[in-house]
C-alpha cells in the first residue's frame, strides 16, 4: 500500500476554516481543434460545515466542478484547494467522502463490508471498523441487513449503504453527485431528512450536485446556480431556513418535520428565487426538475 | 404435503432465515445434476448404438469423401464390448493387469503432468494479464503475440521443446522428459487465462475505479480490493478452458514426444490392435475423456469456493 498516509485528525480542520476554495477554475475538454469548454472562470468558497448545492441544467459543468474538488479530474486553468492544500493531497489523505448517483457497492462484499471499505483501505483495525460500520448502519436504518449482499437490497437501500460508506471515515467534507437522483420521491425525501440530520451531527461540509430545485433549497445553506456552455456560476442564492425540526430523527419512513419545512413560506420563497435565477439568462433551463 | 411434514419445514424455514432458498437450490442441484450427467452419458451411448444399428455397414460416401462412418465391429465396437474389454487383462501374458487398471495408471500419470501444466499456464497467464492491465503499452505489444502463439501447431512445437529442454542445465535438477510435456500443456493452458483474466481485470465499472481513486488507493490496493474480485466471473470459464487445454496438450504432447507411461503413448500403442482387438483402442480414449471431466470438475469445485465473487450488482 504505497499511498497510505497519516489520517489527519478532525482538529486539523477547525470550524470556521475553509473547506473548499476554487479560484478562476476552468476545464476544457478535447483537443486544440475542437475544444469544449465545460467550466469557465469559476470562483467558489465553501466554509467548513457549510452545505452548498450546485444546480443547473444538464451540461452546465456541475458534475465536472465536483470532480475537480474530488481530484478525479484536474482543472485546465485556475486552482482548486481543499482544506488549504491541493485537491490531490486531500484525496490521498482521504479528507472527503464521496457518493454518486449510482450506489456503486461492490457486489461480492456484504453491506457491512461495503461500509467498512474506506476504513479497510485506510488500515483501520478490524474491531473499530466493525464498530463504526454498525454505528453507521444503525444511522441509515439498515442494521438488520448488515450481512446481506447488495443484490438483495432495493435501490433506495443500496443508496443508503453508499451514503453510510461515504461517512465511514468521518470525513470533514462530503461530495455528492446526485445521490438521490435515481430514487422515488418518497425515498428521496426520507433520505434528504436523514442527510440533514447526519450533517448536523457530524458538522461536515457538503458539496451537493442536484437538478432538483426543492432538493437544493431543502438541504442547502447556499444554492449555486450554474449556466451551460460554457459552465459558469450565474448566481448564488442564500437560503435561511429553520431546519431544527427537519434535522431531528424521523420516526419512520415518513418525516413529517421535513414536510412542515417544505411548506414553509421561506422555503417557497427560496425555491422561487432559485427558479428565477435559473430562468434568467435567455435560454430556458434544460434538464431541470421544476417541481 | 402431509400435515406431519408441514411443521418441520416451517421450523426449518424459521430457524435459518438467512439463506434457505440458496441452500435449497444447492441441495437440489447436488441431487439432480449427477443424475442428469449419468443420463447424458447413457444418451451418448444410445446414440452410438442407434447409428450402429441403423447406419449403412460401409458408411456413406459422396465420391471420394466419406461423410458417414462405417458401422462395422472394427470401426464402431459395441459400447458393452468396450465396457467388457475394460475388465479383461491388457494382454494375453500371464499375470497381466486388467485393462481398466492400466488405463487408470496411465491416466494418473497424465493427470499429474496436466495439473503441473495447468498450474504453470495459469501462473504465466495471470502474470501476463496483470502486466497487460497495468501497462497499456504491454497490452498492445503482447496481446497480438499471445494470440499468435496459439497458431503454432503443437506437433511442430513438441520436438523443439524436448530438444531445448534436454540441453537445459538447471543446477542440481536435470530436465525430465515429462517436463517437456508439462511445458507444452502449459503453452495451451496459459492462453485462455491471459485473455479471460485481462478482460476480467478491465471489467470494473468506472464508478468503482473512481471510488478506489477517491479513497487514495494505489494500483496494488485497487488490484487486490477491486480488480481481482471483479475478474473472478471472467476467470472461472478461462480456468475451465485452460484445464481442458492442459489435458489435450498433455495427451498430444505425450504422443508427439513419445513419453511413456501416459494416456497419449497408450493411445498410440493400442491403435495397433484396431484390427485384432477393436474395443481395446477405445479404452485410453475413454480414459482421456474421464481425465477431461475430472479437470472440469475440479475447476467447478474451485468456482463453488469462489461463489461470492460471482454475485452481480442489481442496478438500482
Amino acid at each position: 500500500m504505497s499511498t497510505v498516509q497519516e489520517h489527519p485528525t478532525p482538529a486539523a480542520h477547525p470550524r470556521g476554516a475553509t473547506a473548499v476554495e476554487i479560484v478562476g477554475a476552468g476545464r476544457v475538454f478535447g483537443g486544440r481543434s475542437a475544444p469544449v469548454v465545460a467550466l469557465e472562470d469559476v470562483d467558489l468558497t465553501v466554509a467548513a460545515g457549510e452545505f452548498v448545492s450546485l444546480i443547473g441544467p444538464s451540461g452546465c459543468g456541475k458534475s465536472t466542478l465536483l470532480r475537480l474538488v474530488a481530484d478525479l479530474d484536474q482543472p485546465t486553468s485556475g486552482t482548486v484547494r481543499v482544506f488549504g492544500g491541493s485537491a490531490r493531497d486531500a484525496r490521498l489523505a482521504r479528507d472527503y467522502g464521496i457518493a454518486f448517483q449510482q450506489a456503486g457497492l461492490l457486489p461480492w462484499r456484504t453491506v457491512r463490508a461495503n461500509v467498512e471499505l474506506p476504513l479497510a483501505l485506510a488500515g483501520t483495525g478490524r474491531a473499530s471498523r466493525r464498530e463504526r460500520a454498525d454505528e453507521l448502519l444503525a444511522m441509515v436504518g439498515l442494521t438488520e441487513f448488515a450481512e446481506h449482499h447488495p443484490d438483495q437490497l432495493s435501490g433506495g437501500m443500496q443508496q443508503r449503504v453508499a451514503i453510510a460508506r461515504a461517512l465511514a471515515d468521518s470525513p470533514s467534507l462530503l461530495l455528492m453527485d446526485e445521490p438521490f437522483g435515481a430514487l422515488d420521491e418518497m425515498t428521496r425525501e426520507h433520505l434528504q431528512a436523514q442527510l440533514l440530520r447526519i450533517c448536523a451531527e457530524t458538522r461536515a461540509a457538503v458539496v451537493f450536485v442536484t437538478h432538483s430545485i426543492p432538493e437544493a433549497v431543502f438541504l442547502s445553506d447556499r444554492v449555486v446556480v450554474m449556466s451551460p456552455r460554457p459552465g459558469r456560476i450565474r448566481q448564488v442564492v442564500d437560503v435561511t431556513l429553520d431546519r431544527s425540526g427537519a434535522a431531528t430523527p424521523g420516526s419512520g419512513p415518513h418525516d413529517d418535520a421535513g414536510d412542515d419545512l417544505r411548506t414553509d413560506a421561506a422555503f417557497v420563497a427560496a425555491v422561487a428565487a432559485v427558479r428565477t435565477a435559473l430562468h434568467g439568462g435567455g435560454t430556458g433551463p434544460r434538464g431541470v426538475d421544476l417541481r | 404435503m402431509s400435515t406431519a411434514t408441514a411443521p418441520t419445514t416451517l421450523a426449518e424455514a424459521v430457524s435459518s432465515p438467512a439463506a434457505p432458498a440458496a441452500a435449497g437450490r444447492v441441495a437440489r442441484l447436488l441431487r439432480v445434476r449427477p443424475l442428469v450427467a449419468v443420463l447424458a452419458a447413457f444418451a451418448v451411448a444410445a446414440l452410438w448404438e442407434a447409428y450402429k444399428l441403423l447406419g449403412p455397414e460401409q458408411g456413406w460416401s459422396l465420391g471420394e469423401t466419406r461423410l458417414l462412418p462405417r458401422t462395422t465391429a472394427m470401426a464402431m465396437p459395441h459400447t458393452w464390448d468396450v465396457a467388457a474389454r475394460l475388465l479383461e487383462p491388457v494382454s494375453g501374458a500371464t499375470g497381466a493387469e486388467a485393462l481398466w487398471v492400466a488405463v487408470l495408471r496411465a491416466g494418473a500419470s497424465s493427470a499429474g503432468i496436466a495439473l503441473t501444466g495447468w498450474a504453470i499456464g495459469v501462473a504465466v497467464g495471470a502474470v501476463l494479464a496483470v502486466t497487460m492491465q497495468r501497462l497499456r503499452v504491454v497490452e498492445s505489444a503482447v496481446l497480438p503475440l499471445v494470440v499468435l502463439s496459439q497458431t503454432v501447431p503443437l506437433i511442430a512445437l513438441a520436438p523443439l521443446v524436448r530438444s531445448w529442454g534436454s540441453r537445459l542445465e538447471l543446477g542440481a535438477v536435470t530436465w525430465q522428459p515429462w517436463m517437456s510435456v508439462a511445458v507444452i500443456a502449459s503453452y495451451l493452458a496459459f492462453f485462455p487465462v491471459a485473455v479471460g483474466m485481462l478482460r476480467g481485470l478491465q471489467s470494473p465499472d468506472t464508478i468503482h475505479v473512481e471510488l478506489m481513486r477517491a479513497y487514495g488507493a494505489g494500483w496494488w490496493t485497487t488490484l487486490v480490493a477491486l480488480r481481482l474480485p471483479a475478474a473472478v466471473p471472467h476467470l472461472l470459464p478461462a480456468l475451465r478452458l485452460a484445464a481442458a487445454n492442459a489435458v489435450v496438450g498433455t495427451v498430444v504432447a505425450e504422443v508427439a514426444t513419445g513419453l511413456p507411461g501416459g494416456l497419449g503413448r497408450m493411445i498410440l500403442e493400442f491403435a495397433n490392435f484396431a484390427a485384432s482387438d477393436p474395443p481395446k483402442p477405445w479404452a485410453p480414449i475413454l480414459g482421456a475423456v474421464a481425465l477431461g471431466l475430472l479437470a472440469a470438475g475440479l475447476v467447478a469445485l474451485l468456482g463453488r469456493a469462489l461463489h461470492r465473487y460471482r454475485r452481480t450488482e442489481v442496478a438500482s
